[in-house]
């Protein structure tokens, strides 16, 4: 379906995971990171804040696969819309090719968005209704100038059939579509601009299991053939687990635990973490798992617990927790944990 | 099976009347529930399994929907009863849980009014005896300090304390058959633990049957005992659990379990793929509704549709070529 683009052969998962752990400069290298949302009175001043993201660190390399995981009201969508800057952030970095890309004026942001795409969850609210798909592709295209009209055109084409799409549907409009054909054209039109990175915010979480495949396998195509670097934020571990080269779970607005995929499911230190995978329901009826049911709801993010956010519901709550904020430490090679059992 | 089961639809129908003409949303569906087991439905979205539950509570506008066939509950036909006999078994010997619980509370009204309302009606009870029942069913569901939630209001609750407030409403009448569209799908994973294990809990103390409608594989294989898998409309396979999973006779099945990623799986192999998409319900295909999708189809599938079939092991499977298949593949157990 999908013709590579460049000569040479693309790199298989193993090869992409073996160039990953060599000392490389990161792509993104982004740290403390916050986000906090203020609620106002009537009169606009603010009485309280959502703390949606409170301390996110992580690295993303070239021709890598980072999935965000957690729950919902986790921070996992914000950090994406930050690092876009679709939302500013509070405080924290995050650097890109020497730069913060928290610092870029707004010319210089349009500028970086030619690197930076996103791919959004709902297929169906993402396109414009009122525009034919080829001139919703044609979009980046036009706002970053690249080409003229001709070279869009033949572009755009080019993109729906790398996608899976015909040419001929280049007119057409988003309600002749399917779900999954829906979220063809946003990976398209993300690819427009021949970017570095995409941060993909749960892009198959609204398909039917059936067409989820064809969406993630064809993401899996077009990373080998275009050299991406993808952000994958989703809240479904399995999914995330086939495509992701390193994990970072998330807790209410902290990165508890990041680690390599593999590790991370046969060594999870996190207690959210061992948690949240034994919670997972696994489609096989001989398999009778020992789920960790951990106690409660996720506590209201304008009202943070102190100390590890997690010590409301941790099974392995110690005094000290209640006061220390767990940093985010290294226990083994790209495998660290914020988490006071391992001090 | 000398008894009769508690749930048996027979070649339910269910037509509605559009302005384009009659689309059939449910066409020929036939299964049962038993006492004390768990039923799970499967399929993708616009396969009929929410329109099957909701033909079974008769909550579609029947001014505009057509059934034919049978749905015999406790040796009644639900769909011969007047409206008023129909309200005094739904809520009290047939509930439901939808699946998006925050839109199916009444956000004006405190949660303990809604649970009391459905016991007052159903069991007679006083206000003052309801509400201790309400807490009571509130308690079994596992909310901390139920007496003083059942004051507050559902934009109070979490998400997950909303279904279980749901679930609590459901069983407060001790219904014989629980119907569960889609229960968990709106949770997160933990919460979606919790609230599959207060569902099974109480199935076995209130020995309920459960028809469990869900998309989720994963789901299916922790709390299912049978399981029914629906495209376009139709029953295309029925079977015991540990069947479908290790032993799926029907191609889309195999397509289905084959395509999840699995968390044992080989993660540098590419996934499966079924591939086109669901066609839609005024242009269903002739022959076997599949087989446009199918790696297996032929001229028969294309022209005729095939029936459901009762396999040698007494499942169901609704295919031309399900035996020759098994024998050219063997059981290839598609879950390892």
């Amino acid at each position: 379906m999908l013709q590579p683009v460049k000569e040479d052969t693309p790199l298989h998962v193993e090869d992409r995971m073996q160039n990953k752990t060599e000392p490389a400069e990161p792509l993104l290298k982004v740290s403390n990171l916050k986000k906090h949302f203020p609620l106002t009175n009537v009169f606009g001043r603010p009485t309280g804040y959502v703390k949606a993201v409170n301390h996110v660190e992580f690295e993303l390399h070239e021709k890598e696969t980072l999935g965000l995981v957690g729950e919902s009201g986790c921070g996992k969508s914000t950090t994406g819309r930050t690092l876009l800057r679709l939302t500013e952030p509070s405080d924290g970095e995050a650097i890109y090719k020497g730069r913060d890309i928290f610092k870029l004026n707004d010319k210089e942001m349009l500028k970086m968005r030619r690197e930076f795409q996103m791919v959004f969850q709902d297929p169906h609210s993402s396109l414009n209704p009122k525009k034919r798909i080829g001139s919703s592709v044609e979009e980046p295209m036009n706002i970053h100038g690249i080409g003229n009209k001709n070279d869009r055109m033949e572009r755009a084409l080019d993109l729906l059939q790398k996608v899976g799409l015909r040419e001929d549907q280049y007119f057409r409009y988003p309600h002749e579509f399917s779900g999954g054909q829906r979220q063809r054209i946003g990976i398209a039109r993300a690819l427009a601009v021949n970017p570095k990175m995409i941060v993909c915010d749960e892009p198959v979480s609204a398909l039917d299991v059936s067409i989820q495949s064809q969406v993630i396998n064809l993401l899996e195509e077009i990373q080998d053939n275009f050299d991406l670097a993808y952000l994958f934020i989703a809240h479904d571990l399995s999914v995330v687990r086939h495509i992701a080269d390193n994990i970072g779970v998330m807790y209410l607005g902290y990165v508890v635990e990041r680690a390599p995929t593999d590790e991370l499911f046969s060594q999870p230190l996190h207690p959210y973490t061992q948690a949240l995978l034994s919670a997972i329901p696994m489609p096989n009826p001989r398999i009778k798992k020992e789920r960790i049911v951990i106690k409660g709801d996720v506590p209201s993010p304008m009202n943070l617990p102190s100390g590890c956010v997690f010590h409301t519901r941790c099974p392995h709550v110690m005094p000290r927790c209640k006061e220390d904020v767990p940093a985010l430490e290294k226990k083994a090679t790209g495998h660290f944990v914020a988490c006071h059992l391992y001090d | 099976m000398v008894n009769e089961p508690l749930l048996n639809v027979k070649e339910l129908k269910t037509i509605f009347s559009t302005e384009k003409g009659p689309v059939t949303a449910v066409d020929g569906v036939t299964f049962h529930v038993d006492s004390g087991e768990t039923v799970g439905i499967v399929g993708e979205s616009g396969c009929g399994k929410s329109v099957t539950a909701e033909s079974i509570m008769r909550l579609l506008n029947e001014q505009t929907t057509k059934y034919e066939g049978a749905i015999t509950y406790n040796g009644k036909n639900l769909l011969h009863l007047s409206k008023e006999q129909m309200r005094k078994i739904r809520g009290n010997e047939i509930s439901m849980i939808f699946q998006d619980p925050m839109t199916s509370l009444n956000p004006v009204y405190t949660i303990g009014n809604q649970i009391t309302e459905t016991i007052m009606i159903h069991q007679k009870l006083s206000k003052e005896k309801a509400y201790v029942k309400a807490i009571e069913m509130l308690e079994l569901t596992g909310i901390p300090s139920p007496e003083k939630r059942i004051y507050e209001y559902p934009h109070n609750l979490s998400g997950g304390m909303r279904q279980r407030v749901m679930i609590a409403m459901a069983l407060s009448c001790h219904p014989s058959l629980l119907i569960a569209d889609e229960p968990t799908t709106a949770l997160d994973v933990t919460i979606q633990a919790q609230i599959l294990d207060v569902i099974s809990d109480l199935k076995k103390e209130l020995n309920m049957g459960v028809m469990m409608i869900t998309h989720d594989l994963g789901v299916v294989a922790e709390v299912c005992s049978r399981v029914v898998v629906m495209y376009l409309g139709q029953v295309i396979e029925e079977a015991d659990v540990d069947t479908l999973f290790f032993n799926p006779k029907h191609p889309y099945t195999k397509g289905l379990l084959k395509s999840i990623p699995k968390l044992d799986g080989d993660r540098n192999s590419k996934l499966h793929v079924v591939e086109g998409t669901v066609p839609s319900l005024d242009n269903i295909p002739e022959g076997c509704r599949f087989a446009p999708r199918c790696a297996y189809a032929d001229e028969l599938c294309l022209n005729r549709a095939p029936e459901l079939e009762t396999t040698d092991e007494g499942n169901k499977v609704r295919c031309w070529h399900y035996k020759r298949i098994f024998e050219e593949e063997g059981a290839n157990a598609t879950t390892s």
